[in-house]
């Protein structure tokens, strides 16, 4: 059998973090009532004009920038012709001509192997509004909630070759624009979506073949499965000597395959001209100099500064620093209580296995650094013990308690008052005879035995080096 | 006394004085408008009841000394394609028939704000596609000079109710000549600002480009002071522009010693009816008269500008008008299965022919494959047109010529040959390519007694020549009749 390559290039839509939408002062807030974050701009009512949020130029240039593109600076909106009823003008004002970033490129790492996509061009767009089919009435009813929020298009260039440097590409730039605080970039919640071009070609050909696109991916999960689905769909093709036909496919995650859409002949004209509503964009050296120097710390260099100055591990450092979340909680819990080692423990152990249990996303993490921070301060005085503190981060983990109050309402402080501890470990001793001579006669098990024993008794809140020591002195 | 033969500034004047009370001006109006409507059809809309509450409120102010300016308490008519809120907004299209706006267009607030009193909605060519206003759905606009003419278009509707004194004065909206046409068809006073002058906010686009809103009104006071009134920067219209001067007003000056005034000579081409000529040789007559050097000149690249305006304003236009698909507001066809249907119905029955053919020749225009030779043409034509303004204000102070080739046409004599009809904006439509202010001043009449206007052009941002020119040329007529 023949060898194939697959090649893949990539459309990432990103709904930006701004509070109001890119054309009018409504609400970006998701959720909401239908149609109540609607106003006769972002609804298309007739004499209506747009107005440029000027912070989604901001986001745009700075992911432009740090993805390494040139900016346009005399950048236009053009006006995209479709009629559908989520598209209240029956165009969308977008970017075709002059798009606010050219020629950028992202590196990835793939199995140890380093690679740049390419970035074709960033534009930004207006986001449509929701359809919502009513069964029961057998009717559609528009939602403009959606409508006018801001997004940017990301297209790559077909440099992409297998399903793992997709999610690699598709990782760096999450990571990326959320460093940058320009989207949260949830795929679940659709502040990311991808579409995906796939072609195959015999290893070694110079010609691209004929490319499909890829819509309908929630997940990088069904984006892996759908890339292979569809190289395999193609190689079949192929081999059965048919052709790829260009088109745009629908991807169904639950059986696994894509079906078509629409071929490149129904593909419609969008008649493109430029938005003659809005004035060119005219973007300064001084402004693209501000964005630069705005620019936060990514994570190579966070990573290699936590190693640096907090002396972590590499490998807990990328992790920490694998969500901006994440690294924001580290730093903000390290900042109170001046413990990084042992913030990032805490993160390393207990969060990650309950992020896991709970099967969640560091995205999802909702509990307050300070909280993080009295655990630890509180482990660290002797406050409670570790058995003890891990009962209270998982309570904070899940409501973000105030490990005070919990510590207070639950009695889980620690007991270190000698003289108690050594009323209960006499006793201990007195009831369990053959363990004290287990011990004595060399069985140094016995004596973790003892312990356990004292630790129930004291209900966990023994000191354990101190129950340690006083059963050793009295045996 | 009659209050309606009064310019608006003099109405206001009397109102003002307590000589007349706004609700006497405001009946005065509609008494005009019961008297001459059924005949000359100016209104899509009236709106007495509101307005004579208006009419006491705005008098309420007038006593307590809110109000001041020159137009508190004088009534107007406002064109049916500025968006009222509460009332009826039709564009004289039946896809708008049931269309009541939830806001007001910015220039109509303007004007609210100075205490005019709006009337009513005036009718006009169906989304200011036409010449005549024969293409209403709420049927053609009468010339008040004589009822057999079209008072021109596409804003026919508020010259014709100026001329027949059914309002004090009125708004208008200018693509491509459609102030300064119809004024000059109707024997009265109509300016296109400097594009970006006045804010489009609520303006129903045709071409976004070339739009803009301007006065229509009795004399050259009137139009400068009515401008005066509705310009400004507008933060909601990103193409409006903040000006330095706003006192239009304070170019009501009899003197153009010296003023340099340039005749293109490509306007004085065949085509051009004679009596319009003769008007438009009268009228530098009375300028050089006054000390004004007047002067004819090459233009050039004038027979380019018809092609590149129907390009450029149709392209608009097919975008513009594509949210009137049924769907959120306006008419629906009333039986359809699936939405394709619903869209083509709609629109193929709330649509007129010329609004149609205007949408297709747009959607062609931008159609892949032909963009680049169409509409990217026209944009270079429109940049070249631009130069050869610029090049001919670098000489002149402004430039003279007629409005139109011909006075007002005959009902029906015009729709029949669509490209004839194009042809006849051959003298406005640079105007609005170039962004330029342009003035339509009466210059007398024809053999059948139908009005010839004087147009006037100025650079951008030089409203203040034209209306001087325009100011001083009226003088002199006024002299010359008394």
């Amino acid at each position: 059998m023949r060898e194939y390559e697959t090649v893949i290039g990539l459309e990432v839509h990103v709904e930006l973090a701004t509070k109001t939408k890119i054309f009018c002062g409504c609400s970006t807030a998701f959720g909401g009532a239908p149609n109540t974050h609607t106003c006769p701009v972002c609804t298309g009512m007739p004499g209506s004009l747009p107005v440029l949020n000027k912070q989604v130029v901001e986001y745009a240039m700075a992911v432009g920038l740090a993805t390494n593109c040139a900016i346009t600076q005399n950048c236009k909106f053009d006006r995209k012709n479709y009629f559908y009823p989520d598209n209240p003008q029956n165009y969308q004002i977008s970017q075709l001509y002059y798009p606010i970033c050219r020629n950028g490129h992202v590196d990835i790492e793939v199995d140890g192997v380093k690679k740049s996509i390419g970035i074709h061009e960033i534009h930004m767009e207006e986001d449509a509004g929701k359809l919502i089919h009513d069964e029961w009435e057998d009717c559609s009813l528009v939602d403009f909630n959606r409508s006018g929020v801001p997004l940017i298009e990301i297209v790559s260039e077909p440099d992409m070759r297998s399903a793992e440097e997709v999610i690699a590409y598709l990782e760096k730039l999450r990571m990326t624009i959320q460093y940058l605080g320009a989207s949260d970039c949830k795929m679940q919640e659709g502040s990311m979506r991808a579409d995906v071009n796939i072609s195959v070609r015999e290893v070694g050909a110079s010609e691209f073949g004929t490319r499909t696109e890829m819509k309908n991916l929630n997940s990088f999960k069904s984006i892996a499965r759908a890339i292979e689905g569809e190289r395999n769909r193609q190689i079949e093709l192929i081999e059965d000597g048919k052709k790829v036909v260009q088109e745009t496919r629908r991807w169904d995650d639950s059986k696994e395959s894509s079906y078509a859409m629409r071929s490149k002949e129904d593909a419609q004209d969008y008649r493109y001209f430029p938005e003659p509503d809005l004035v060119p964009i005219v973007i300064s050296d001084e402004w693209i100099a501000r964005v630069k120097s705005q620019q936060p710390e990514f994570r190579e260099e966070k990573k290699a500064r936590y190693q640096e100055e907090f002396g972590l591990p590499e490998y807990d450092a990328d992790i920490i620093t694998g969500t901006k979340h994440l690294a924001d909680i580290f730093e903000e819990a390290t900042k109170i209580c001046g413990k990084p080692k042992k913030v990032s423990n805490w993160i390393m152990g207990e969060t990650m296995r309950l992020l896991k249990e709970k099967e969640m996303d560091p995205e999802d993490i909702t509990f307050a650094p300070e909280n993080l921070a009295k655990i630890v301060n509180l482990a660290d005085a002797g406050t409670i013990n570790n058995t003890a503190a891990k009962e209270v981060f998982e309570a904070v983990f899940n409501d973000n308690v105030d490990p005070d109050v919990y510590v207070e309402e639950h009695k889980m402080k620690q007991v270190n008052d000698e003289g108690a501890l050594r009323e209960a470990i006499e006793k201990v001793i007195a009831e369990n005879p053959q363990s004290v001579d287990d011990y004595h006669n060399g069985k140094e098990k016995a004596i973790g035995f003892l312990v356990g024993q004292t630790m129930k008794a004291m209900k966990g809140k023994a000191n354990p080096a101190m129950v340690n020591q006083i059963l050793k002195e009295l045996l | 006394m009659d209050l309606m033969s009064l310019t608006a500034v003099e109405l206001g004047r009397k109102i003002k004085a307590k000589e007349v009370t706004v609700r006497e001006a405001v009946l005065a109006a509609y008494d005009k408008i019961d008297e001459k409507e059924a005949e000359l059809n100016c209104y899509v809309t009236t709106t007495k009841e509101a307005a004579l509450a208006k009419a006491d409120e705005v008098q309420a102010k007038i006593d307590a000394g809110e109000l001041t300016g020159p137009l508190a308490g004088v009534p107007v008519a406002i064109k049916d394609n500025m968006c009222t809120k509460g009332v009826l907004t039709t564009c004289s299209s039946k896809i708008l028939e049931n269309f009541v706006p939830t806001f007001t267009a910015e220039a109509v607030i303007n004007l609210e704000k100075a205490g005019a009193v709006i009337l009513g909605k005036t009718n006009m060519d169906e989304f200011a596609m036409g010449s005549t206003t024969e293409t209403s759905h709420y049927g053609a606009t009468k010339n008040p000079w004589n009822t057999k003419h079209v008072p021109g278009g596409s804003s026919g509707g508020s010259a014709a109710a100026v001329a027949a004194e059914e309002c004090s004065f009125a708004l208008g909206s200018d693509t491509g000549g459609s102030i300064r046409q119809p004024s000059s068809y109707c024997g009265v006073t109509g300016m296109k600002p400097t594009y970006g002058t006045v804010s489009r906010y609520g303006l129903i686009a045709y071409g976004s480009s070339l739009d803009q809103i301007g006065p229509i009104a009795r004399d050259v006071t009137d139009c400068a002071t009515i401008l005066e009134a509705i310009a400004s920067y507008d933060p909601k219209d990103s193409t409006s522009i903040k000006r330095d001067d706003y006192d239009f007003t304070s170019a009501l000056v009899d003197d153009v010693k010296g003023m340099k005034i340039g005749i293109p000579k490509d306007y004085l081409i065949e085509g051009l009816n004679p009596e319009v000529k003769d008007a438009i040789m009268n009228a530098a007559h009375k300028l050089e008269e006054k000390g004004a050097v007047v002067e004819e000149f090459d233009l050039s690249l004038v027979e380019y500008a018809i092609p590149a305006y129907y390009v450029i304003a149709c392209a608009e236009a097919s975008s513009n008008l594509a949210r009137f698909d049924g769907v959120k507001y306006g008419y629906r066809t009333p039986e359809y299965n699936e939405l394709h249907e619903m869209y083509k119905k709609t629109r193929s029955e709330g649509f007129g022919p010329e609004v149609k053919r205007r949408i297709m020749l747009g959607s062609f225009v931008l159609s892949s494959g032909y963009y680049d030779a169409y509409y990217l043409k026209a944009l270079r034509t429109k940049a070249l047109i631009k130069q050869a303004f610029d090049k001919a204000f670098s000489k002149y102070d402004i430039i003279l010529g007629p409005v139109a080739p011909t006075t007002a046409p005959e009902i029906g004599s015009s729709l029949a040959d669509p490209i004839k009809m194009y042809l006849g904006d051959i003298y406005t439509i640079s105007v609005n390519l170039a962004g330029l202010p342009g003035i339509s001043v009466p210059g007398g009449f024809d053999s059948k007694v139908l009005p010839i206007g004087v147009q006037m052009i100025g650079n951008c941002f030089e409203e203040k020549k034209i209306i001087r020119a325009a100011y001083a040329f009226e003088q002199s007529l006024k002299a010359e009749r008394i």
